[in-house]
């Protein structure tokens, strides 16, 4: 039976991470999203369902413990904000490159450097272009409502072991420390250990039973085996971009004008859509699910319908690129976004499409 | 209905629990509910706020620039989000404490004396409840019933033998809540 | 007996354990790390616990260790492998997991990880080899390098002034509550490899009864970096190294051992 609660964003994708199986969790505090540990530590889930829970000495050694339980076949997640990611990235490679499962959360907030500790969409640069080293992308989900938060933890796992890739989860501060009703799916067995040897038999390093040995790295020193392994990483990608792209249209269908926006963000513009056809200005929400896969093909689409596209986040101007690559061209594309902690408002929004988009006339 | 509300003051009144029982007992009757509160460096300084969002559609944007609703426990809050009512809205505030009194005229105005309130019932805990009772007299968007019965799914069982007390200290509220002129005080000086 | 009947397998004493491959050690000649493997992989063999044993590979010199080593491993980021361990060890409480690491992996990048997983307890072990020297790279200060000694970045000799004394990073882990045996050996004759092979045997026992973590330390040589022949790089080990870094155990079942 699944369960209604009223939860923060934060707590919900800790019982969900629960409920979705997970066999570990590896973290060190960081605001705005230490309640994911503190959740965790709290309800005790070794007790529920064996899964590990601990407090690493470092955000290193955390995205390190879920790379070498990753290496076993184990479904193990991280959690951060910004600053703490940033450590994580290394880790984070080394799980692209060795071709490894795993879900990494980020509840970002402002920055650069030590910043802030209230929401920010400043990371979309570190989360979609790489962000550690080397030829890698993320499979990138923003969740905007903290029932997102639940569902796309278990979706998070699905990709990465459907890919043998890591998967992050990119929230913020509001999503994080805000509290909604969500709806809390069954709990899910943990894979037993026998199905984890027998299942990822083939790559997992389980131990050498009945089969040659597993080894997990990301070294190639000859340049036609890294080069081989690059390829196979991009195969990855693409196919991710053909059967894995998720976002949402809200009010496009009659839209002159679009905003684009993701996470919160997107529940922002969405409240500004209502704003803005009050006022009898035509204008809808594509909002983004995935950051990588990027919905680029819809994107170059609507820019045949409307006058002229505002790409809204909390941040100084780092989706826009995206946005405009997609649109070629096709229309005018401009950014609004408020830094440092501070959230625009709907009203905000508005002012913006009118001055930014409509009133500079589009083209 | 859409309900969209700021509930501001000092940390340590039960601004942040308030507004989880509203969400709550908005749940209980099948609302859609949103509950962001500040957190952080803000928290540090003493103050503490939280909008509460009820309605019966999806809820965009959980963080506002207007409401339709203030309920404003001190003075820096009253500062800070007396301009944020919507023309027309409602702005409710416990005169404890307060020097500067509100001043618009085109908002409806109420007071409600929760500290004294509460220390009359013999226990500060139940502020919050009071002023909870206060806002819902003017504005009945959850039943009394559906509190409760957020209550009882917002506390931990070993509390539970002090909801038929909150219960005593809404109703309280509900009957000491008045509403507060403007132009009165403007004669009166 | 005749060369060609002495090498028959029946007429062999001593073989290779089939816990190593039969790929070239990429290991200079005469350095150690080819002995250490061995011993680890001959220990594996011998507790016949194959099945269930777990390494995790270092950055440096032993990055390469899976290509030698027949079991499943898993190579860590530079210094991370305590981490890995952790977490192996945690999520597959009945395995045996073991990380093979360097001096500069294990004492200068990885210390924060070494210090809390051997704080925590891990039920792991850990084998550490020290030569006092970065030999991937090319010969450049680790923090094992002597006082005096040249390295690539320490052309002069490491100043104790301003690059800091050899770190002991075994007998400071030691003093953990956490750890449970720890010692130091060295490879270089055929009585210091029986008494290293004793002490990987224990340790992976102590995994075995869920003693929690054992730390092996290795002193060994590199002649390349050091610039000797092989012979002399144990000579100069024996006369440098080892009054630095005192062989022996340090730490049996929890109790420090009283020094005589």
């Amino acid at each position: 039976m699944s369960e209604l609660r009223l939860m923060k964003g934060n707590e919900a994708l800790a019982e969900a991470t629960i409920r979705a199986g997970a066999d570990a969790y590896f973290g060190y505090p960081i605001t705005p999203q230490s309640e994911i540990i503190e959740y965790l530590m709290t309800e005790r889930p070794e007790h529920r369902t064996g899964m590990v829970v601990l407090q690493a000495e470092s955000e290193v050694a955390a995205i390190n413990m879920v790379y070498g339980a990753a290496s076993t076949g184990k479904r193990a997640m991280t959690s951060s904000s910004s600053p703490g990611i940033s450590l994580k990235l290394e880790g984070v490679s080394y799980l692209a490159g060795a071709e490894l499962p795993a879900v990494i959360v980020n509840v970002s907030r402002g920055g650069p450097g030590l910043g802030t500790i209230q929401p920010s969409q400043a990371d979309y640069f570190q989360s979609v272009k790489g962000g550690g080293h080397g030829d890698y992308q993320l499979y990138v989900l923003a969740p905007a409502s903290v029932q997102e938060m639940a569902d796309f933890v278990s979706d998070a796992f699905d990709i990465a072991f459907k890919y043998r890739a890591p998967v992050l989860i990119l929230s913020d501060g509001l999503i994080g420390q805000m509290m909604e009703k969500v709806v809390l799916k069954d709990q899910k067995e943990r894979m037993p250990d026998e199905e984890i040897i027998e299942k990822y038999g083939d790559w997992a390093t389980t131990g050498k039973k009945d089969r040659e040995r597993n080894i997990i790295t990301s070294l190639d020193l000859q340049p036609e085996k890294m080069e081989a392994r690059v390829h196979r990483l991009q195969k990855k990608y693409e196919q991710m971009e053909k059967e894995d792209l998720r976002y949402e249209k809200i009010q496009c269908d009659d839209a002159e004008y679009l905003f684009v926006a993701y996470g919160s963000s997107a529940r922002i513009a969405q409240k500004a859509v209502q704003l803005g056809r009050e006022k009898g200005i035509k204008v809808g929400l594509l909002r983004p699910i995935t950051l990588f896969p990027f919905p680029k093909q819809q994107l170059f689409e609507l820019a045949d319908q409307v006058k002229g596209i505002l790409s809204v986040e909390l941040s100084a101007g780092q989706m826009v690129e995206d946005v405009r690559l997609a649109v070629n061209d096709k229309v005018k594309v401009e950014h609004f976004g408020r830094t440092g902690g501070i959230i625009h408002t709907p009203e905000e929004i508005i002012e913006a499409l009118e001055l930014k988009i409509i009133k500079n006339g589009s083209n | 209905m859409t309900e969209e509300i700021i509930i501001a003051g000092f940390g340590g009144q039960g601004v942040l629990s308030m507004g989880k029982i509203l969400a709550y007992s908005g749940i209980m009757q099948d609302e859609e509910v949103s509950w962001m509160p500040s957190y952080g460096p803000e928290m540090r300084g003493g103050t503490a706020n939280v909008t509460v969002i009820l309605s019966d559609e999806r809820i965009s944007s959980p963080y506002l620039k207007l409401y339709d609703t203030a309920i404003i426990l001190n003075q820096q809050s009253m500062d800070k989000f007396e301009k944020t009512v919507k023309p027309g809205g409602v702005l409710i505030y416990d005169p404890n404490g307060i020097l500067a009194h509100p001043t618009r005229t085109d908002i409806d105005i109420y007071q409600i004396d929760g500290n004294r309130l509460a220390t009359e019932m013999g226990n500060k805990k139940v502020f919050n409840m009071i002023v909870l009772g206060g806002f819902l007299k003017i504005k009945p968007i959850v039943k009394l019933e559906n509190v409760i019965e957020g209550l009882k799914k917002s506390l931990p069982e070993r509390y539970h033998h002090l909801i038929p007390l909150n219960e005593k200290a809404i109703t309280k509220g509900m009957d000491n809540i008045f509403s507060y002129k403007v132009e009165d005080q403007l004669v009166d000086h | 007996m005749e060369v060609i009947d002495i090498i028959k397998p029946e007429n062999q004493v001593f073989s290779k354990t089939c816990l190593m491959t039969d790929a070239t050690l990429s290991y200079c000649p005469g350095c150690g790390h080819g002995t250490a493997h061995n011993l680890v992989m001959e220990v594996i063999d011998e507790l016949g616990i194959v099945e269930d044993t777990i390494g995790v590979a270092p950055v440096g010199c032993s990055v390469l260790a899976y290509d030698f080593m027949n079991v499943d491993i898993t190579q860590a980021a530079h210094g991370r492998a305590p981490a890995l361990a952790t977490a192996i060890s945690r999520t597959w409480p009945n395995k045996y997991i073991f990380t093979y690491q360097g001096d500069g992996d294990l004492a200068a990048i990885g210390t924060a990880e070494t210090i809390h997983a051997c704080n925590r307890g891990e039920n792991i072990v850990i084998i550490f080899v020290n030569n006092g020297i970065y030999g991937m790279t090319g010969g450049q200060m680790a923090p094992t390098t002597l006082p005096g000694m040249r390295t690539s970045t320490s052309p002069h000799g490491r100043e104790i002034e301003t690059m800091g004394s050899p770190l002991k990073i075994t007998e400071l882990i030691a003093n953990l509550p956490g750890t449970y045996y720890v010692t130091r050996q060295s490879v270089h004759t055929h009585k210091h490899v029986r008494k290293a092979k004793k002490a990987i045997k224990n340790a992976f026992n102590n995994t075995r009864l869920k003693k929690g973590l054992s730390f092996i330390e290795i002193v060994s040589n590199c002649n390349s970096g050091w610039k000797m022949n092989p012979n002399e790089s144990n000579n100069w080990m024996e006369e440098n190294m080892f009054p630095y870094f005192p062989l022996g155990d340090i730490k049996v079942k929890g109790k420090l051992k009283q020094k005589s």
